[in-house]
C-alpha cells in the first residue's frame, strides 16, 4: 500500500522544527507502523539522507520506548495498542499520516520524534516503590493478600510509562501515571507503611517537574495502550486529601487503612 | 589459560553456606570508600546495583535505554521458577536443581545450580516484600504453575507480564537508592569498552548517546548485567537494541567467552511473515500448559484447522512424548516443529504449526482462558489479525536467549579480576539449553543475592591503588574507542547497517541456529569474514558522531556482532557432539534426539580472543557431576 507520512523533523532541542513529507510507495499492511518508519529510514539513508530518530527497543508492546503522536492521537488509531504493535492494516491505501513527537513541557525534545521522559523515573525516585531492603523479607506466603486487591494492583502496575497519558491530556498531567503507582502500591499490604508519606512525595515531584493538573477530561484513559482506568486518579485523590488535610498527629503513625 | 572454577569444597548443600562465612567482608564505614560500575539495568543489574547500594558501596549504573525500566528482562511473559513447594506435589531444592542440570543437558556446572536453586525461594520472598503483584489464590495465597521440563508446579507469575512485574519492582529499588544517592544513574549512556590497568578491571569508556559525548569512569571493580547475543541473527525475539557489544569488547580485553553456540530457539513465536520484518515476537511458554501443538497428518493439507477432524490432526509432541507431552524442554519442542516443517507438514507447507486452544477454551472456558493469557491472545492477535480464542495460533521457534556468555567463577567473576559478569551475559547456569521461568530466576539470584556478597569478597582483598580519568591508560582506551568511531562515520560507502545486519543474520539462522553442520559451519565461516571486510568497507552511517545517532549506534554493535559470529561458528564447529539446544546433524540418536559425547566433551569451551580473525584460544573447564547421574535426557 501506499501511504504518505508527514514527519516531525527537528536537529536538537534549540532547532526549529517542521513536519517533512515523505512518500512510502510499497508498505505491506502486515507491518508494523515502527517497520514503516524502517522502511522509510532504509529509502533515505539510500538517499543519503539522514535518518528519523525514533525511541523503540522490545517492539512488543512491553517497554514502553516507542510512542508517536500519529494524526492527533499518541500510539494512533488502535485502542490499547502501543506505536510498535500498530499495524498498517489500522490504515487506508493512500492514507495520509501526520507524525509528531509527545509535546509536553515536561518531556523536552531531544531530536525528530524522541523527548526526554526522565521526568517519569524522578516521580518514581521520589517515592514510587517500598521499602524492602534485599535479604528482610518474611516468606512470601507470610503475607495474605485478596485475590481482588491483588488483581486491581496489577491492573495499575501494568502501566509501561511511555507517557501517551501525558501527550494526550489537554494539561499535560502525569496523574494517571502516578495514579497508576500510586495505586498499585497502595492497594497491597507490603506498601501500606509508606502509603501516604509516597502519594503526597510523588504529587509534589510531578507538579515540581511541570506536568499539568488533572481536570478530569480522561483522554489519558483513551489513549493508555494498557487501558489502566481513570478509577485510579480517584484513589490517588482518596489518598492525596487523606494525606494532606487530615494527617496523622505528630508521633503517630498512619494507620494504614483508607 | 587455567580456569579456576573457585568452587567451595563440601557436600554441595553446603557450599555456599560455607562460603559465604569464608568471604572476605567489609566493614560498614569502609563500603562507602570502595566504588562499583554496573552496565545494564534489567533484572540482574537494577537488583544488584541496587542491593550494593543498600550496602553502602558508591554504585554507578550505565543504561543505553532513556530509563532503566526499560532494559529488556520487561519483556519476559511466562514466570519465575522456586522450590518453593507450596503445592505440596514433591518439589524440593534438590530437585530443581535436579531438573536444571539435566534440562540444561549436563553441560552446567553443578555447584552453582545448585546455589541458583537454594536462593530460589528468597527471590519470591524478595519480590513479594517489594509489591510484585503475584497471581494469587481466593485464599490470598500465591498461584503457582507448570512449565517445560518440569512435572511439579514450581513456577510463579504475574499474569502474561511477570518479566514486566519483576523488572519494576527491581527498578523501583534502583530508584530508591538513585533518589537516596547511592547510586548515580546514567540513562542513554552505552559502554564501549572497559579499562584494565595493572590486570585490573578499573572502568569502562562510555558515549552518551545523546550529545556523542566519550567519557571515562573508573571504580573498584565493574559489573557487567549486558544481557545476551539472540541479536546476531536479526530476527530475534530479543529488543532491538538488545547487542554483544559489553560483553564482546571485554572478551578482546582478556575476558574468556564460554559456550557462545549454545543459543536458545524458542519454539512458540509468531512465525517470520515479510522481508520488512524487524523483530519476531515470543508466545510464552506457558501457552504450552492449556495449548495443544498439531499439523495436519496429509501433506498439503489446505483446508483450516476447524475442518481438520481430531483424527487427521498429529498432536506429535504428545505422541512423540507421552509423559511431557506438550511441556517438553524448549529445545526439544523446537527441534520437533522445524523436523515437521522440514518434512512438509508444516501449515500450507511452510514453516509454521498450530498452537491450538480449542479444548482448553471448551474444558475452562473462555473466561478462565482469558485470564490466564488474555494478554498474550490479544497481542497475537494485533499482530496477525487472527483471534487465538476462535482459530489455532501459528507458531514457529525462534532465537530467544544465549545461554554462552562471558567464563565466570563461583564468584561470578570473569578470567580479568575485578571484573563481574551478571545475569545472561554470563554462561554459568543453564548448560546447553535452559529451562522456562529460569532465567527470571538466575537475573535475580546474581543481583540480589550472589554478586553482592562476592564483590565484598573481591574488594576486600585485592590491592587497589588509586585511577583517575586522566591516566595515560585510561586515555589510552578512550581514544581507541573515538578512533573507532571515527571510523566507522568515514566508511561512506552504499549499504545501510541494518541491510549488513540482515544479511549477518540469515546465515547465521541457517548455518549456526537450530541444526548446524560441519559443513554449513566452515563454509559460514568464510562468509562471515567476507562480509565483515564488505561492512568494513562499504557500508554508510549517515549523521555525525557529536550527537543523537542511532546509526552510529547499530554500526558498532553489528561491527561487534560481525566479528562475534565467527567464535560461535568457531565454538559449534569444535563441539562435535549434541546437546541441548546444540544440535549437530551428525550426531544424533536414530530417533533424532540431541546425542551428548561425554568422554569428549563434558566441558565449558572457554575462549580467548587472539586477534580479528586469528584463531581463538580454547581453554577448558572440564565439568564433573557427582550428584546428577549422567544419562540421556528422556522426556518420553
Amino acid at each position: 500500500m501506499k501511504l504518505v507520512l508527514h514527519v516531525w523533523r527537528q536537529a536538537g532541542p534549540q532547532a526549529k522544527g517542521d513536519f517533512v513529507r515523505y512518500e512510502v510507495p510499497d508498505a505491506s499492511p502486515d507491518i508494523s507502523f515502527l517497520e514503516l518508519l524502517d522502511l522509510l529510514n532504509e529509502s533515505l539513508i539510500a538517499r543519503r539522507m539522514e535518518p528519523i530518530a525514533f525511541d523503540h527497543d522490545c517492539r512488543e508492546g512491553i517497554c514502553g520506548s516507542c510512542g508517536v503522536v500519529i494524526n492527533g492521537r499518541p500510539h494512533g488509531p488502535q485502542r490499547h495498542t502501543t506505536a510498535c504493535q500498530l499495524h498498517l492494516r489500522s490504515f487506508q491505501d493512500g492514507q495520509e499520516i501526520w507524525v509528531e513527537p509527545w509535546r509536553a513541557k515536561a518531556f523536552p525534545l531531544v531530536k525528530d520524534l524522541v523527548v526526554d521522559r526522565s521526568a517519569f523515573d524522578r516521580v518514581i525516585q521520589s517515592g514510587g516503590f517500598i521499602t524492602a531492603r534485599t535479604g528482610s523479607a518474611p516468606d512470601a506466603n507470610a503475607v495474605l493478600v485478596p485475590k481482588r486487591d491483588s488483581d486491581l494492583a496489577m491492573d495499575a502496575a501494568q502501566c509501561i510509562g511511555c507517557g501517551a497519558c501525558v501527550a494526550a491530556c489537554p494539561n499535560a498531567s502525569a496523574t494517571l501515571f502516578v495514579a497508576a503507582k500510586v495505586s498499585h502500591l497502595g492497594l497491597l499490604p507490603q506498601g501500606q507503611p509508606e502509603r501516604y508519606s509516597r502519594v503526597v512525595k510523588m504529587v509534589e515531584t510531578m507538579d515540581a517537574e511541570g506536568f499539568g493538573a488533572c481536570t478530569n477530561h480522561g483522554e489519558c484513559m483513551a489513549a493508555c495502550p494498557k487501558g489502566i482506568s481513570v478509577d485510579f486518579i480517584a484513589r490517588l485523590n482518596r489518598d492525596y486529601l487523606k494525606a494532606t488535610l487530615a494527617p496523622p498527629p505528630e508521633g503517630a503513625g498512619w494507620s494504614g487503612a483508607a | 589459560m587455567e580456569l579456576k572454577s573457585a568452587v567451595p569444597e563440601g557436600p554441595i548443600a553446603e557450599k555456599w553456606e560455607r562460603h559465604r562465612f569464608e568471604m572476605k567482608l567489609v566493614n560498614p564505614a569502609n563500603k562507602r570508600k570502595h566504588s562499583i560500575i554496573v552496565v545494564g539495568s534489567g533484572l540482574a543489574g537494577a537488583s544488584a546495583a541496587a542491593s550494593m547500594a543498600e550496602l553502602g558501596y558508591q554504585v554507578s549504573c550505565f543504561c543505553f535505554q532513556d530509563s532503566p525500566r526499560r532494559a529488556h528482562s520487561i519483556a519476559a511473559q511466562g514466570g519465575i521458577n522456586a522450590a518453593k513447594n507450596y503445592p505440596n506435589d514433591g518439589d524440593s531444592v534438590y530437585r530443581l536443581f535436579y531438573d536444571t542440570v539435566k534440562g540444561g543437558d549436563f553441560r552446567s556446572r553443578e555447584a552453582n545450580v545448585y546455589r541458583l536453586a537454594q536462593i530460589s525461594v528468597q527471590i519470591i520472598d524478595q519480590c513479594a516484600a517489594q509489591g510484585v503483584p503475584f497471581a494469587r489464590e481466593y485464599g490470598g495465597l500465591l498461584a503457582n504453575r507448570s512449565f517445560g521440563g518440569a512435572q511439579v508446579s514450581r513456577t510463579f507469575y504475574a499474569r502474561g507480564q511477570t518479566g514486566q512485574q519483576l523488572l519494576l519492582g527491581a527498578y523501583q529499588a534502583l530508584s530508591r537508592q538513585i533518589g537516596l544517592g547511592g547510586v548515580k544513574m546514567h540513562p542513554r549512556t552505552e559502554m564501549l569498552d572497559i579499562i584494565v590497568v595493572n590486570g585490573q578491571a578499573r572502568g569502562i569508556v562510555v558515549r552518551d548517546l545523546v550529545s556523542g559525548q566519550i567519557s571515562s569512569h573508573v571504580a573498584d571493580a565493574v559489573v557487567l548485567a549486558t544481557g545476551g547475543y539472540s541479536n546476531v541473527y536479526f530476527l530475534s525475539t530479543n529488543a532491538k537494541g538488545c547487542n554483544v557489544t559489553a560483553t564482546w569488547r571485554a572478551h578482546k580485553r582478556g575476558a574468556l567467552f564460554a559456550n557462545p553456540c549454545y543459543t536458545q530457539i524458542h519454539p512458540t513465536c509468531i512465525p517470520v511473515h515479510g522481508d520488512h520484518q524487524s523483530k519476531l515476537t515470543l508466545m510464552s511458554e506457558s501457552l504450552r500448559n492449556d495449548g495443544r501443538v498439531w499439523v495436519p497428518k496429509a501433506k498439503g493439507d489446505s483446508r483450516s484447522p476447524a475442518q481438520i477432524p481430531d483424527a487427521e490432526r498429529d498432536y506429535y509432541l504428545e505422541r512423540m512424548y507421552p509423559s511431557f507431552g506438550n511441556l517438553v524442554p524448549r529445545d526439544v519442542a523446537s527441534r520437533r516443529a522445524k523436523d515437521m516443517c522440514d518434512d512438509g507438514l508444516g501449515i500450507g507447507g511452510g514453516h509454521q504449526v498450530y498452537l491450538d486452544f480449542r479444548d482448553a477454551v471448551k474444558r475452562l472456558g473462555p473466561t478462565v482462558v482469558a485470564e490466564r493469557y488474555g494478554n498474550l491472545f490479544d497481542m497475537y492477535q494485533r499482530i496477525t489479525g487472527e483471534d487465538p480464542y476462535q482459530v489455532p495460533m501459528r507458531i514457529y521457534p525462534a532465537p530467544h536467549y544465549t545461554m554462552g556468555g562471558l567464563w565466570v567463577d563461583y564468584n561470578l567473576m570473569s578470567t580479568i579480576p575485578g571484573l563481574h559478569v551478571i545475569g545472561e551475559a554470563n554462561f554459568s547456569d543453564h548448560g546447553a539449553n535452559r529451562l522456562g521461568a529460569s532465567a527470571l530466576m538466575q537475573g535475580l539470584a546474581d543481583g540480589y543475592f550472589v554478586i553482592p556478597y562476592t564483590i565484598g569478597n573481591y574488594v576486600a582483598q585485592a590491592k587497589l591503588p588509586p585511577v583517575s580519568t586522566s591516566d595515560p591508560e585510561v586515555k589510552k582506551v578512550e581514544a581507541e574507542v573515538t578512533e573507532k568511531i571515527k571510523k566507522l562515520l568515514a566508511i561512506n560507502g552504499t549499504k545501510s547497517v541494518d541491510a549488513f545486519h540482515r544479511e549477518l543474520g540469515r546465515l547465521m539462522w541457517d548455518q549456526c541456529g537450530m541444526s548446524r553442520s560441519r559443513a554449513g559451519l566452515e563454509s559460514a565461516i568464510d562468509k562471515v569474514r567476507a562480509m565483515r571486510e564488505r561492512f568494513w568497507k562499504d557500508v554508510f552511517v549517515a549523521g555525525a558522531g557529536e550527537d543523537l545517532n542511532q546509526s552510529l549506534e547499530k554500526a558498532g554493535r553489528v561491527a561487534d556482532f560481525f566479528e562475534f559470529a565467527e567464535l560461535m561458528c568457531e565454538d559449534a564447529l569444535h563441539r562435535e557432539e549434541s546437546c541441548g539446544a546444540h544440535f549437530r546433524e551428525e550426531y544424533q540418536t536414530p530417533d533424532g534426539e540431541a546425542k551428548r559425547d561425554d568422554a569428549r566433551f563434558s566441558f565449558v569451551s572457554a575462549w580467548e580472543f587472539a586477534g580479528v580473525g586469528a584463531a581463538p584460544k580454547l581453554s577448558k573447564e572440564p565439568l564433573e557431576f557427582d550428584y546428577v547421574h549422567l544419562a540421556q535426557r528422556s522426556y518420553k
